[in-house]
């Protein structure tokens, strides 16, 4: 039983380190719910954005925001309409920095990552990757329990 | 900001979990598709027409370009760092374009009306091209400018004078008047004409 377990995790290992990274999208995306305006100014702390966002370059690599809420909104380094898309592509590893009033900083930063060419930066990423898909279902549990 | 839109709480449940499902499920809406090397705005809005003091010596107006493909800036001449680079990325971009830079126009609103003078702010231009052209105003002139195109700026005391914390992004507006993209600060010469060349093919 150990051993099938631990054949198991090596296995998954293995294959985190060794698989090569392929994404449907390249897109991460951020969505201004409906009724975020509203919900702000009744004095709830609604947090879309965070300040930091991790890109990687091949693979994540386009920030999109999007506002479905009925009024303009700053939202990240741009004013948005209601109903409106920003699709930022990067193209360089960089650490970007922008301006952001949405929040308390004043910033925004954007890490870009290289791409994910070695094991160890494959299963860094996986692991990152499941963190995200982790957080916003857990955001999305805080979100529910808030209504 | 226009009047708060109240949903039910069903309905935001409904909406929010959608979002949440298609983040999770990463759909496939356009895998670095975009041929333009700065962000794109979908869908477009038009872009918000002012009436400024120009540094040609007559009105500046954002619709006076139509049928240009516009670079809209913001800052300040004594800018050391983002403007001066900004600029003259700007005058190598339409370098690169050759014949076609003739329908391109730079415009430069400042954020400092009290130093950038209609006279200052030519002369200032004319440094990186002699075809860019300035934007001044007064401070509420100039505020709601700002506004309009969710553009910041902060007074800094220095020293004895000040500084300006801006926006350091540009604005590509196409032929038609519509704010088509933003450009972050720090991109090269190429990117811009590989942008500003796509919009002028439309």
């Amino acid at each position: 039983m150990l051993a099938a377990l631990a054949g198991s995790a090596l296995g998954a290992l293995a294959w985190g380190a060794m698989a090569p990274i392929h994404a449907d999208s390249r897109d991460r995306i951020f969505e201004i719910p409906r009724g975020t305006w509203a919900r702000r100014m009744s004095g709830d702390k609604v947090e879309i954005l965070p300040d930091h966002i991790r890109l990687t370059l091949g693979v994540r690599d386009v920030l999109v925001l999007r506002n479905r809420d009925a009024v303009p909104q700053i939202f990240g380094p741009t004013l948005m309409m209601p109903g409106q898309s920003f699709q930022l592509p990067f193209e360089q590893p960089a650490v970007y920095t922008f301006t952001c009033t949405a929040h308390a900083s004043g910033q925004m930063i954007v890490s870009v990552d290289p791409y994910p060419a070695n094991p160890w930066a494959r299963i860094s990423w996986r692991t990152q990757e499941l963190w995200w898909r982790a957080r916003l279902f857990t955001t999305h549990l805080w979100y529910r329990s808030r209504l | 900001m226009t009047d708060a839109h109240t949903t039910t709480p069903s309905l935001s449940r409904r909406v929010f979990g959608a979002a949440i499902l298609s983040m999770l499920l990463v759909g496939a809406s356009s895998a670095g598709a975009t041929a333009f090397k700065a962000g794109v705005f979908d869908p477009p809005r038009q872009a918000p027409d002012f009436s400024l003091q120009g540094s040609d010596g007559h009105e500046l107006r954002i619709s006076l370009f139509r049928g240009k493909v516009v670079l809209l800036a913001f800052g300040y001449s004594s800018c050391t760092e983002v403007c001066p680079v900004t600029l003259a990325t700007f005058a190598q971009a339409r370098r690169k374009l050759g014949a076609a830079a003739a329908n391109v126009q730079v415009v430069y609103v400042t954020v400092d009306p009290q130093r950038d003078v209609p006279e200052h702010l030519k002369k200032f231009l004319a440094a990186f091209d002699s075809t860019f052209i300035g934007g001044t105003g007064t401070e509420a002139q100039l505020g709601t400018v700002r506004k309009q195109y969710g553009v910041t700026a902060t007074k800094i005391p220095y020293e004895d004078s000040y500084t300006y914390a801006h926006s350091s992004f540009t604005y590509l507006i196409d032929r038609t008047g519509r704010i088509r993209a933003l450009m972050p600060y720090g991109h090269s010469p190429g990117d811009y004409a590989n942008d500003l060349s796509i919009l002028l093919k439309e």
